[in-house]
């Protein structure tokens, strides 16, 4: 993976930058210990690391507003860091870059139930504003497999799903304000407590655009009631298509389920063999379904899914009747990904998203790279929504397999893009998918995204060399005779 | 006035291009349904979607739907319907809102149009706006190029969210062609309950507490008096004010939470059921109250427990205002005669200490000349930016939104 060549100018003044910055911030808020910068060198996607030049942990938006700008007057590229989960590389360090970590804004500024919003500082845990309006019965709906320990900060940066969002909506679709700070240190706000604020959704557009455009620094979630009773089922089938064909008659029935999940066999042995979910070992293909709501309701939806499960050729189904069944059910799936740890030395989580009239086709073709490559698959599935999380397993300690397992995963993101889908479906671009790109949009269509960059900051300090393969200056985009795909700059690196 | 119609992308980027050759620019029209919404474009051609229209396709299983931009919102509806779909945003229709030169045919207006205006109905709290259910899009920018974003699949993270941004951009970022949309399922069944006779500080505690209450609801709006005895629906201008309280879903949960409603809620009470629900809410939806032209209209989102405070002491100010709230008390529409002008500093003044925003959804073209029709959200700065990265020479809709932009 190539980062922009580093600067090697920035680098020799790492000491008087510290020293600057350590002006501006308690001097226990700046790191420069290089190993003490150890412990922020890569992300959840641990496949590549790279120790920061220097490491900020500001405590209040000022401090924020002050490195920032301090970072933009001298030319100092900036990496925003919340809690380090990200699956793409959001976070990975640059080697002369600042990493500005958001962890010490870690408070719940005020709920108000009469609103229904929380306002929140960004390095809040996901499940921490849950748990703080659980007794008076509400809930932030997003709920990311990482939400234990990822940041609501983290959550707007990457726009993160979760398995309830095919009900409830991604992260962009449960903000109702932002504060923000811009790469020259001005604070904006965005929205509020109320709804669709007039102007540009420049909020819509800070969501999800992965610590490009500016660092959140204070966020206004909206909160539901927790629904009164969930119920799980759990239905084995003889094929994929079967199941397929059976998320696709739930919901042309209209039914959308709080979560609809689906594993393959690998990743039903998986996690059978791990917790001891009482899977069916015999099926090809297992599917979850959640419905929430009042009783009245649960029971009357499940009475339709288990028709039409059984109706599209389930051989097993059990519909949980307690609380505890219903958490042994999902038992399994959540712990999907570490049971594959436990199978293979190493696995690489992929994210694409195919319409999901493709899956037999898209297994099928899956299944066929796995041969070539040499390496085994396992499939968990967003089945409401299409969302594929192929996990390829390997061993990084035999030369070439992260290599083949790397190819292996373009292929398949080449492969949804093929049959109709995306590259990503929740875990962001970041340097993973980075490249990949023009696999699904041209050289204009880059163009116009980075132009809105340029729009937010035109030196490109913020989180340079993730999201976007190329590098285009932003006074060179912004000329008009850059016309039909034609590169402005051959000889600008693209990296 | 020269009337462009292309009719692919290729066209419009042709038309966009001369546009920029002769230093002159467009104004951009789907149905015209809403061309009173915004400030006045002063362009020397105009630009109709009408001939890109039509769904392109529809996979019901799938969530989706491909339609160009200039195609009817009752086309798509339709087709929707058909198998038992909809837009769970619920677009308004406003083609009887806006008076003389400004009215469209009447036909709805387009999906093109819906999603440059990001209306949505009074469902917004529950299911979203229609930037929420917004996934694709293809354009030609207002430097001539074609470019596409978003995806054509319900989930993506792919790049950066620019549905978002054109959702509510009023044309003046790009000129789309096909947009990609969320479609969900319809209710099976709609019911409302109405209380009677709350004023409507009592109708906002009313309806924020049944929306924090396990209730479900997917609609809860406050008619005063004068509104609820104006509607065509049965019941509703019975018992001088109304307060009516939506709930969605199968057979059994509506049953349910009605009772539960009823039972909780004090008063005189009536239910309404399907095509009756139907009703009222569509005359929400589409402002039936404000259909008599002569008045100046404002759109005031607020957080919605200070609805009423917001309506109240806007009411002391002005005389002739009449307002009806809508969102649980978070939207509040707001007409004022039209001869005592916009009064945008008083509205604005208005939610200072609760925060919100105005925007002034009709009102005389001089009116809209000189009032800030829009709030920029966030740093003006930045609005000037976003806008010149896609339409460095303000080709596109200029001056529609704001004062130079």
């Amino acid at each position: 993976m190539l980062m922009p060549a580093p600067d090697t100018n920035t680098i020799a003044q790492k000491a008087r930058l510290a020293a600057a910055l350590a002006e501006l911030l308690p001097p226990e808020s700046v790191i420069a210990d290089p190993i003490a910068l150890k412990a922020y060198e890569s992300d959840g996607l641990t496949a590549y690391r790279q120790s920061p030049l220097l490491v900020t942990l500001p405590r209040t938006t000022a401090e924020v507003s002050a490195v920032l700008r301090f970072c933009a007057e001298n030319k100092v590229k900036v990496v925003p860091r919340g809690a380090g989960t990200s699956l793409s590389g959001g976070a990975l360090p640059l080697a002369d870059g600042v990493v500005l970590g958001l962890g010490k804004l870690n408070k719940i500024l005020e709920i108000d139930l009469e609103n229904r919003c929380a306002v929140v500082q960004p390095g809040v845990q996901n499940l921490a504003i849950s748990n703080a309006v659980a007794t008076a019965g509400f809930y932030y709906a997003p709920d990311p497999s990482s939400q234990i320990a990822c940041t609501i900060g983290g959550n707007v940066a990457e726009n993160s799903g979760g398995v309830h969002c095919l009900k409830y909506g991604l992260t962009t679709n449960n903000l109702l304000g932002l504060e923000v700070v811009l790469i020259n240190g001005e604070v904006v706000r965005f929205g509020g407590k109320h709804l669709d604020a007039g102007g540009y959704d420049l909020m819509g557009v800070m969501t999800g655009s992965e610590g490009l455009l500016g660092v959140v620094t204070e966020v206004t979630v909206r909160l539901l009631k927790r629904p009164e009773t969930a119920r799980a089922l759990v239905a084995g089938f003889p094929s994929s298509e079967q199941a397929g064909a059976a998320v696709a008659a739930v919901i042309g029935a209209g039914i959308i389920p709080a979560g609809m999940e689906m594993m393959d066999r690998p990743a039903i042995h998986a996690a059978e063999d791990f917790v001891h979910a009482d899977y069916p070992l015999d099926a090809e293909a297992l599917l979850i379904v959640e419905l929430d709501g009042p009783a009245v309701e649960c029971n009357h939806l499940l009475t339709s899914v288990t028709e039409i499960v059984r109706a599209n050729g389930a051989t097993s189904l059990r519909v949980s009747e307690s609380e505890a069944e219903r958490l042994k059910i999902w038992a399994g799936r959540k712990a999907a990904f570490p049971a594959v740890g436990r199978i293979s030395p190493d696995y690489y989580c992929m994210d694409g998203t195919i319409p999901r009239r493709r899956l037999p086709e898209v297994l099928q073709r899956m299944a066929e790279l796995s041969k070539k490559y040499e390496l085994r698959v396992a499939n968990v599935f967003h089945a409401g929504d299409g969302n594929l999380h192929p996990l390829v397993l390997y061993d990084a300690n035999k030369p070439g397999e992260l290599e083949r397992a790397e190819h292996f995963g373009a292929d398949i993101l080449r492969l949804c893009v093929e049959v109709g889908g995306v590259l990503t479906g929740e875990h962001g671009v970041g340097v993973e998918k980075r490249d990949l790109m023009p696999e699904m949009f041209t050289e204009l269509d880059l163009d116009q995204q980075i132009r809105l960059k340029c729009a937010f900051d035109p030196d490109q300090l913020l989180n340079p060399g993730k999201v976007f393969p190329n590098l285009h200056r932003c006074a060179e985009l912004g000329r008009m005779h850059v016309r039909g795909g034609a590169l402005p700059h051959p000889e600008l690196p693209r990296f | 006035m020269e009337l462009l119609s292309p009719a692919s992308l290729e066209e419009v980027a042709d038309c966009v291009r001369s546009a920029i050759a002769d230093k002159a620019s467009l104004e951009i029209l789907g149905a015209s349904s809403k061309r009173g919404f915004g400030r006045p474009v002063d362009a020397a051609k105009q630009l109709t979607t009408a001939a890109m229209s039509g769904i392109v396709s529809y996979h019901p299983e799938e969530l989706v739907l491909v339609a160009r931009a200039g195609t009817h919102m009752d086309e798509i509806a339709a087709a929707l319907e058909e198998k038992n779909q909809h837009l769970a945003f619920e677009p308004p229709d406003f083609g009887k809102l806006y008076p003389g030169d400004d009215a469209g045919s009447n036909r709805t207006g387009t999906i093109g149009g819906i999603l440059a205006t990001n209306l949505s109905g009074p469902r917004r709290f529950k299911a979203g706006a229609a930037r929420d259910h917004f996934l694709g899009f293809n354009a030609v920018n207002g430097r001539g190029e074609i470019f596409k974003a978003g995806g054509p699949v319900v989930k993506n993270v792919t790049g950066y969210d620019l549905p978002k941004l054109l959702a509510g951009s009023f044309g003046t970022l790009a000129v789309m062609d096909e947009v990609t949309v969320k479609v969900l399922p319809r209710p099976e069944k709609t019911r409302t309950v109405l209380l009677y006779g709350l004023d409507a500080a009592a109708a906002n505690a009313a309806m924020t507490k049944a929306l924090t209450g396990p209730y479900d609801l997917s609609g809860a709006a406050f008619l005063p008096q004068i509104q609820a005895q104006a509607s065509q629906c049965d019941y509703v201008g019975a018992q001088g004010s109304v307060t009516a309280l939506r709930v969605e879903g199968s057979g059994p949960v509506v049953d349910h939470h009605c009772a539960a409603l009823r039972r909780d809620f004090g008063g005189p009470t009536e239910e309404l059921h399907s095509a009756n629900s139907i009703t009222l809410w569509r005359e929400i939806r589409d402002l039936a109250p404000f259909f008599d032209v002569d008045t100046i209209l404002w759109r005031i989102s607020v957080p919605p427990a200070h609805g009423a405070g917001v309506a109240a002491s806007i009411a002391i100010d002005l005389p002739g205002a009449n307002f009806l709230l809508d969102w649980g008390g978070g939207l509040v529409w707001l007409s004022l005669p039209a001869d005592g002008g916009a009064n945008a500093e008083k509205i604005r003044r208005a939610f200072q200490r609760c925060g919100g925003h105005a925007t002034l959804v009709r009102a005389p073209e001089a009116e809209r000349r000189k009032v800030q029709v829009f709030e920029a959200d966030g740093a003006k700065a930045l609005t000037d930016e976003v806008k010149r990265s896609f339409d460095p020479e303000r080709v596109l809709n200029p001056g529609r939104m704001h004062e130079g932009v």
